[in-house]
């Protein structure tokens, strides 16, 4: 394990529109070494991985400084076609594959063996393949990663676990190989193939291919990874090897403390004898990439509740299972009453209210105006904003929008031509407000607030976290904030709850050590 | 000071419509300077305005609705077109006569609406080009039906053979023009069908009135948003059928006053293509795929109906022969395809 490194980076840097991402990262991989690149969500590892393989999105933003050398020379990819040209490979997390492909031609694809024909003198891409030699090549690829399946298997149907082998089968193929980034390649897969993937990856670094392992799971680091390297807002904060890494010491270097932004006063949250708002028990909810399975988790009436976690782990599902967003099943109490699970207009009779993580998808009517996007739920739900011209005939009551919206607009500050003007032509950051007074204005006693400061602005940033503090000091609302800024939770909340693969893995005070927080993220063992 | 008021006034339009404004008044122009009736031409086009007014608004809750342009309306025009029918066999005349076909063919036009909407769930993110296929077809199936429907009538039925429909009936025994001369002002040539105008600002106004409702504003929410809808306790699948439903009503309602206007019925292969012209007026008047007021539907038929009219006596003075059809198709469908590539914009 020595010698020219594979690849070596130098002071990458990178800016998407003046927001610097990746601040001057330095790596290293070696030969045959399994490198571990770990990190938040955010905390710029993709970014990085896009900048290796000259991704387009890097490009059209600008490009990046810094130098890239592969095996000493200095590269500059394209694309990233011309990376794995150049003999880096890719595993990603969600698959590349075609479906309707058998897992040979999926493996050979567009590098498959041709032989000539009568056409093929005229027009060189109307050559014949050469099936019986993609079909021993695939064979051969398949049995290096101890894969038993018969090539021509369409890939369509095959269970998740095999096709990310299938992947890696199709990276190995590459004659040229030399470094395998791995993105995340256990988190699809069930415990025992994940133990037998990393089992192939430890067999490839003895094959001396340089392998860069990108993952949240800090056993499998411990497991196989020869060096460590610990990013943290696009900074490298840590370099470990592993005989002198702890799991407390990588969690802990992972979560750090960011900016100091402690909004809320601190004061005693309501405590374990005080009655519950929320008593959600065995919730299932099968929401695409964000699943929960047999989460429990008791809300107390009056407190701020966060729900952090990994992307993918489920945090983002718990509120849209419980306002009947997603499909859900278990057993959900509000405020001692049984909740009707898939069903929005149940769940917002019961004065739950939800400003969604998805804010084009479903927190906006675009084309309607902003007074009109405040008040819908309300006039839908409650019936409040009608003024009756005859008996049964109940009409917008325009002057009572409109003083409501213009109120709103003035609280929440936000920046508008009025409150006629359509909501799909305010940026997002006010387009956040007007979702957040469309749940106020259903006067909720339970708030759901998903990835309340995602894409917006600082400044509208601290206005949302001090509204959401304000409704819950001021008129008691209980609050559930989900969010992937574990730094805004820890700023606002009275009790954080993580999530781990559906669950709860543990519920933190948010002065609990960074440590704990990182253990707690990666779902592993806590200290008691 | 001027400059800002007239970047007001584009915005207000939209470029498209002073653009067409624009080529009205040189209609106009031209017309006047070569000496034609420019009292009748008005006439004329205030004619057309009101008989076309209501199908063009029934396109409008199937856009508020998220079901896109409603290139189904022959769907709604049949049912009006049954009633019409039923109502001259029984030789019902006058305003009993137009109440008599209106109501028939609005009633019929509900369980056949319904019956669209749910086809239209069942097909969501085509609902346009399911729409055109349903009323294409629609027409075919109506013609076998006219052929074959058991009136005995001998002002419907074919004079030899004594058996099908005929495919033109006149109203003159039943209720021609009778919206037309209610109120009728004439000042000279000028002839304004007042009756006309009216029922088509009534129906404007209930339809206004309706999508300000709760469930018209359900409508328009689950139209702009379904998933912000659903989240708001709103069935989407339930509002496009209601959408579905009034546009078809609308459609109805909407032949019968075009025919009491045109003083004849016209079965079998008319109604096949009467959608166009109307999503044209509604893209026109500055409605896109998604968004449509009454606002847009009032000025789009003003615009595109006068231009007809006034484009064909015109160009055939100016131009020797007629190129008044030609333009017509050309501004109908250009509108129509500006529309589709600019999906979800305002027009």
């Amino acid at each position: 394990m020595s010698g020219t490194p594979v690849l070596e980076l130098r002071g990458i840097a990178k800016e998407y529109a003046g927001n610097r991402v990746v601040k001057g990262v330095d790596l290293q991989v070696l030969p045959g070494e399994i490198h571990a690149l770990v990190g938040e969500n955010g905390a710029g590892k993709s970014t990085l991985m896009n900048i290796l393989f000259g991704m387009p999105v890097i490009h059209s933003t600008g490009g990046y400084s810094g130098e890239i050398r592969l095996d000493g020379r200095e590269v500059r990819f394209a694309g990233p076609s011309e990376a794995m040209t150049a003999g880096i490979g890719m595993v990603h997390q969600e698959f590349m594959l075609i479906g309707g492909f058998s897992v040979a031609e999926n493996i050979k694809l567009n590098r498959e063996p041709l032989r000539p024909n009568f056409l093929s003198r005229f027009a060189p891409k109307l050559a014949t393949l050469d099936r019986r030699k993609i079909d021993s090549d695939a064979r051969a690829a398949l049995d290096q990663v101890g894969l038993d399946l018969d090539t021509w298997t369409h890939v369509q149907g095959l269970p998740v676990g095999h096709m990310q082998f299938v992947e890696i089968a199709r990276e190995l193929d590459k004659e040229n190989l030399r470094l395998l980034v791995f993105d995340e390649p256990t988190a699809v897969l069930t415990e025992s193939e994940a133990d037998r993937l990393l089992q192939v990856m430890q067999d490839l670094s003895a094959r001396g291919i340089a392998i860069l392992f990108i993952t949240h799971r800090l056993h499998e680091v411990m497991a196989v990874a020869g060096r460590i390297t610990v990013l943290r807002d696009g900074e490298v904060v840590a370099r470990m090897d592993r005989s002198n890494a702890t799991l407390e010491g990588i969690a802990e270097a992972m979560v750090g403390r960011k900016l100091d932004m402690t909004l809320a006063d601190r004061r005693p949250g309501p405590g374990p004898e005080s009655s519950l708002a929320l008593d959600i028990r065995n919730l299932e909810v099968d929401m695409p990439g964000e699943a929960v399975h047999d989460l429990t988790l008791a809300v107390r009436r009056g407190e701020i509740l966060g729900l952090g976690g990994l992307a993918g782990y489920g945090k983002v599902g718990v509120a849209n299972g419980l306002m009947g967003i997603q499909p859900a099943r278990g057993t959900v109490m509000v405020n001692g009453r049984p909740l009707k699970l898939n069903d929005p207009a149940g769940s917002l009779a019961e004065r739950m209210a939800f400003v969604s993580e998805d804010r084009r998808g479903v927190g906006i009517m675009p084309e309607e105006s902003i007074e009109l996007n405040m008040v819908l739920p309300s006039i839908r739900v409650q019936r409040r904003f009608l003024r009756r011209v005859l008996p049964g005939v109940h009409l917008l009551d325009q002057k009572v929008v409109r003083g409501h919206a213009n109120r709103m607009i003035r609280d929440l500050d936000v920046r508008t031509t009025g409150p006629a003007q359509s909501v799909g032509r305010l940026s997002g950051g006010n387009q956040q407000k007007v979702c957040v007074a469309r749940a106020m204005t259903l006067e909720p006693e339970i708030l759901l607030v998903s990835e309340p400061t995602r894409g917006i602005d600082i400044g509208a940033k601290k206005l949302v976290l001090d509204l959401i503090v304000a409704l819950n000091r001021k008129q008691g609302v209980t609050v559930l904030v989900t969010s992937s800024e574990l730094a805004e939770l820890r700023g606002i909340c009275d009790r954080i709850a993580i999530v781990t693969r559906g669950k709860v893995h543990a519920i933190l005070d948010p002065d609990a050590p960074d440590a704990h927080y990182g253990l707690a993220m990666a779902g592993e063992q806590m200290p008691s | 000071m001027i400059a800002a008021r007239w970047g007001d006034l584009v915005r207000g339009m939209g470029v498209p419509r002073l653009i067409i404004v624009a080529f009205l008044l040189v209609l106009f122009s031209v017309a006047a300077g070569t000496g034609m009736n420019l009292a009748s031409l008005i006439s004329q086009s205030v004619d057309r305005i009101a008989r076309n007014g209501i199908l063009v608004l029934a396109l409008l809750p199937a856009i508020q609705g998220g079901l896109g342009l409603n290139f189904g309306l022959p769907l709604g025009i049949l049912c009006g077109l049954v009633g019409c029918v039923i109502t001259i066999n029984f030789g019902v005349a006058g305003w009993t006569g137009f109440a008599m076909a209106t109501f028939l063919g609005s009633l019929l036009a509900v369980p056949i609406g319904w019956v669209y909407g749910w086809l239209l769930n069942r097909t969501r993110g085509q609902e346009m080009m399911v729409g055109t296929y349903i009323g294409f077809a629609m027409v075919s199936l109506m013609s076998i039906f006219w052929l074959l429907a058991p009136f005995r009538n001998p002002r419907l039925v074919w004079a030899i053979g004594g058996k099908g429909l005929r495919t033109t009936l006149t109203l003159n025994e039943n209720f021609e023009k009778i919206l037309d001369k209610f109120l009728q002002i004439r000042i000279g040539d000028l002839v304004l069908p007042t009756g006309a105008l009216l029922y088509f600002g009534l129906i404007c106004f209930l339809v206004w009135i309706f999508f300000r409702t709760r469930a018209g504003l359900s409508i328009s929410a689950a139209g702009d948003n379904p998933r912000f809808a659903r989240a708001s306790g709103i069935q989407d699948s339930r509002t496009r059928i209601q959408a579905a439903m009034l546009t078809t009503v609308l459609g109805a309602a909407g032949i019968v006053a075009f025919s009491q206007s045109y003083g004849f019925v016209q079965l079998y292969q008319a109604p096949l293509m009467m959608a166009f012209p109307a999503v044209a007026c509604i893209l026109i008047g500055g409605a896109s795929v998604v968004r449509a007021s009454i606002r847009n539907v009032i000025i789009g038929t003003f615009l595109f109906q006068t231009i007809l009219t006034i484009a064909l006596p015109v160009t055939s003075q100016v131009i020797q022969g007629d190129v008044s059809e030609t333009a017509r198709l050309v501004i109908q469908n250009g509108m129509i395809l500006y529309a589709l590539t600019r999906r979800g914009d305002r027009t």
